[in-house]
């Protein structure tokens, strides 16, 4: 089932665009077939987990570094995975018929792809792959956020959603690295009690940084509604079952690892009752069906991390029982808005009115959906209501606080669902751009299955208590706890009459809907500053900032730049044999021949006219001589190798050096200034005799003759060889050269594109980095 | 250069270099030589035949870019050291054989494959670097 879960859908995404061709516009109900399959998979596997049964599965992966593809199937990975392959299938069936003949092929391949890596994040227990697959999901998210990537809002929007779960992304890696070197494991279920650990605080904010941006808490939340930006199909897929579940889900896996302290439950509590006024807030003020959706899901988001936050078995019953109604509910809605904006041609609430005979079914699968969100019995989003708020309604200051958060939310988000409602569908006809149709079947499958889904389930509250919903809160608080849900309504417990507050606050809000909305845009416009637009300073400040590094250093002077490298050179030389007392006494007496002398003098004495030669061929052709002495040194101490490759050597760069030269623009004499002079000169003799120094202090040190005795013992036994340099170069070493070669060869290349472009008639427009030779001469020759 | 003596001699003296790095190049593995000097030996040569006869001839002698014959020799390489699969034994392990060829015995190798291949590669970068620098640089 794993294979048919996590890597299925990677196959399917590559041969997508394939189908499409193939098949045309019927590639949606074919390749739905594959979320359908992983859903029909792990179906049974319900009865399992329910037994209190965790599925371990794994393959090797990397096995010298102790990695293993692992999976774990327990109950809540069984319920995200049974969401994401359920609402998938409604999705890609969804996606085939809204995007008709518009680049189907690629986007649904993206989709897969998304749902791939999604159920890999779910069912992962290595955390290397938990890590591999959350990146993944931001991947295939930036593809299908900027999938209009002719429009420049896709393209930011996308670039934005990016960065933001990026940055949590590396948060994830480094509390998975942590997490590592703390239990000694890869495999999170065998990571064990974390809490006790010193590094307990950084882990949980790593781990929480991870779920934040990409569960869209405050203030990471602005990336979520911009990712509007994508094709309908892809924001009910993202935001009910899909990537913003994420973190959620990242907080719900590590509770038994991490969970239970007040600095963990208190911050989740914090973070996510703002994220829920805040995003609940925000949907009042949208007119656009999907704005106002994704604010509202914001608000689900921040819901959900109190809940988990608030920890205790209630608490996190009613957060599985509330993921599961809001993915239902969540992906219906979006599926009705992506309907009405294809029959209608607008998802403005505004312009909207009357739909309710011309867009029956999208009105019935409305009617479900939105009786969900506003929590009418028995369906299951009353249940997971009522549960909420039971489980707040005993307790200390926080939970009080909590408990207002969320009657407070929750009656704002059954305001939205009026709106949604009513505004469409109910009133008198108003004009819209396209005479009103219904979807085709394939759009209408998804609303209508998925609402009629929440009602059945809320019937069964017993049957779905055992199967899934007391699995999964076991499988988060780390101990086995018993279903109490139960059909019928408790007429005299403090939930229901909260329930009652809520609606009357929902009602009330929706009367005055239009009031409330003119008050926030009033507000927002008075303080014309958003985190949206903050992202835009961070963002462009790190762009602008790394602009000012790149012309501090990359200035483009060469003289410079080798300045620097030779200054370097002599600090790295000298500078740890001072530090470490390591600098060589010196010679002793030197015991040279007379011809040995006269090779050093011959070296000295090239030196000594490159300096001094006036013009630059003679200077070449006397280095090619110092250069040759070398040689003769290497041949007279017995490195006939050596020095023969030095000749040719040697040979070769005086010819280049002086066809370089010659090509070269330059003065007769030499035009620098004193002070360049003086410098040049400075670090020219500084790294001699650094370098010189190092040589001699290693001299001075004994020789390890190991492997000088291993190659002399082995290079005719093994490498039949017995010119020792050779054997180590294509034998004992034959990789390392393998790689000096490719290096040779694009080195080649490289110089051979330097050549061309510099003989290219005119220089590239606009002005080159460096300064062109002749205007720098021209100045300097002003100068003086 | 315009010398009519160097003209007169560098074919000769090409011909010779090129011979010398193949020699240069076989014996290697047991005496001081090797593809790396080689290939150094014929590159010079190379340049030699450009400067005295033209970049053009040179290149014209050469029937191929010169970078062509750098990226044979890294694939030669390469392949010295995927024959090693056939034996079943790890990349790049020097496999050796010999026959008898009038009354010589003659060692033939994957790493005498690979000091070739060494040999193409630097033969074939420093020529063109240095044909390229010629052309634009109107010799010497």
């Amino acid at each position: 089932m794993i294979v048919l879960a996590v890597v299925l859908p990677f196959v399917a995404a590559a041969l997508a665009p394939l189908v499409h061709r193939l098949i045309g516009d019927f590639t949606g109900w074919v390749v739905a077939l594959v979320p359908l399959s992983a859903f029909i998979a792990l179906w049974p596997l319900l009865e399992r987990t329910a037994a209190g049964e965790a599925i371990h599965v794994a393959w090797p992966w990397a096995p010298s570094w102790g990695l293993e593809l692992s999976f774990l199937i327990d109950g809540l990975s069984l319920v995200f995975a049974l969401t994401i392959a359920g609402v998938g299938a409604f999705v890609l069936l969804y996606s085939g018929a809204y995007l008709k003949g518009h680049r189907q092929g690629r986007f649904l391949g993206f989709l897969l792809a998304f749902m791939g890596a999604m159920q890999g994040l779910v069912l992962a227990d290595n955390l290397v792959a938990l890590y591999l697959f959350w990146e993944l999901t931001s991947v295939a998210s930036f593809l299908l956020i900027g999938f209009d990537h002719t429009r420049q809002a896709a393209r930011r929007a996308a670039i934005q959603a990016l960065v933001v779960t990026g940055l949590g992304g590396l948060a994830l890696l480094a509390a998975g690295v942590a997490i590592y070197a703390i239990a000694g494991a890869w495999e999170l279920s065998a990571a064990g009690d974390l809490k006790g650990n010193v590094a307990y605080p950084l882990l949980v904010g790593l781990v929480l940084l991870a779920a934040f941006t990409k569960s869209a808490q405050l203030p990471f939340h602005f990336w979520l509604p911009n990712a509007m930006e994508a094709p309908t199909p892809v924001s009910a897929y993202l935001h009910s079952a899909t990537m913003v579940q994420g973190g959620v889900y990242l907080v719900a896996r590590m509770t038994p690892h991490l969970g239970g302290e007040a600095i963990w439950n208190l911050t989740l509590m914090g973070f996510g009752g703002v994220t829920l006024l805040w995003g609940a807030i925000a949907a009042l003020r949208q007119t656009d069906l999907k704005q106002m959706l994704a604010q509202t899901t914001l608000a689900s988001l921040g819901l959900l991390m109190l809940l988990l936050g608030a920890g205790t078995e209630m608490a996190v019953t009613a957060a599985v029982l509330y993921f599961i109604a809001h993915a239902l509910y969540k992906a219906g809605l979006f599926l009705v808005a992506g309907a009405i904006d294809h029959g209608t041609g607008t998802r403005d609430i505004t312009m909207l009115g009357g739909l309710r005979d011309a867009m029956t079914v999208s009105f019935i699968g409305t009617i479900m959906a939105s009786a969900a969100m506003f929590g009418l019995p028995p369906l299951i989003g009353f249940f997971a209501k009522e549960e909420m708020y039971a489980a707040l309604a005993l307790g200390q200051l926080e939970s009080l606080l909590a408990l207002a958060a969320l009657v407070l939310g929750n009656g704002l988000l059954g305001a939205v669902a009026l709106a949604l409602l009513i505004k469409p569908f109910m009133g008198q006809v108003l004009p819209t751009p396209i005479e009103p149709h219904e979807a085709p079947v394939a759009m209408l499958a998804g609303p209508v299955v998925l609402g009629v889904l929440g009602i059945f389930l809320g019937f069964i509250p017993v049957l779905a208590g055992q199967l899934a919903v007391a699995p999964a809160t076991s499988a988060i608080l780390g101990v086995s706890v018993e279903t109490h849900l139960k059909l019928g309504v408790d007429l005299l417990g403090p939930a229901f009459w909260l329930s009652v507050v809520t609606w009357a606050l929902a009602i009330g809000l929706f009367l005055r809907l239009d009031l409330a909305r003119s008050l926030l845009r009033r507000a927002a416009t008075a303080i014309g500053w958003s985190f949206d637009i903050g992202f835009d300073w961070v963002y462009f400040g790190i762009v602008r900032f790394a602009g000012a590094v790149t012309r501090l250093l990359h200035h483009g002077r060469l003289e410079l730049y080798l300045f620097l490298v030779f200054a370097l050179l002599v600090v790295a030389a000298i500078g740890p044999l001072w530090v470490l007392d390591g600098l060589p006494r010196g010679p002793q007496v030197l015991d040279l021949r007379f011809y040995e002398w006269g090779l050093v003098a011959l070296a000295v004495l090239g030196v000594a006219t490159v300096v001094h030669a006036r013009s630059r061929l003679f200077a070449i052709l006397a280095l090619g001589v110092q250069g040759l002495a070398v040689a003769l040194l290497y041949l007279v101490f017995g490195a006939p190798d050596l020095s023969f490759t030095q000749f040719m050597v040697e040979i070769l760069s005086v010819v280049i050096l002086a066809l370089v030269m010659t090509r070269l623009d330059l003065d007769s004499a030499d035009p620098r200034p004193l002070e360049d002079w003086a410098r040049d000169g400075g670090v020219a003799l500084l790294g001699g005799v650094a370098l010189t120094m190092l040589l001699w202090a290693v001299i001075e040190g004994p020789l390890d003759l190991r492997l000088s005795t291993f190659f002399n013992a082995n290079s005719v036994p093994i490498a039949h060889g017995h010119n020792i340099v050779n054997v180590i170069l294509v034998d004992f070493r034959g990789l390392d050269t393998l790689g000096e070669i490719s290096v040779v060869m694009t080195a080649g290349i490289a110089i051979l594109a330097l050549i061309r472009s510099a003989r290219r008639d005119k220089p590239i427009e606009p002005a080159p980095l460096v300064e062109p030779p002749a205007k720098r001469r021209a100045v300097r020759k002003a100068a003086p | 250069m315009n010398s009519l003596i160097f003209r007169t001699i560098a074919p000769l003296l090409v011909a010779v270099m090129l011979v010398f790095s193949v020699f240069v190049l076989l014996r290697g593995h047991n005496e001081p030589g090797g593809g790396f000097i080689g290939g150094l030996i014929a590159a010079s040569a190379l340049t030699i035949y450009g400067m005295a006869m033209g970049v053009a001839a040179a290149r014209t002698a050469l029937k191929a870019h010169p970078l062509a014959y750098a990226g044979f020799g890294v694939a030669l390489a390469g392949l010295a050291g995927v024959l090693s699969i056939l034996f079943d034994v790890p990349f790049l392990t020097g496999l050796w054989t010999s026959f008898t060829f009038d009354g010589a015995e003659v060692a033939l190798s994957t790493p005498m494959v690979f000091d070739i291949g060494v040999y193409f590669v630097v033969f074939g970068t420093i020529t063109a670097v240095a044909l390229a620098l010629e052309d634009s640089g109107g010799g010497v």
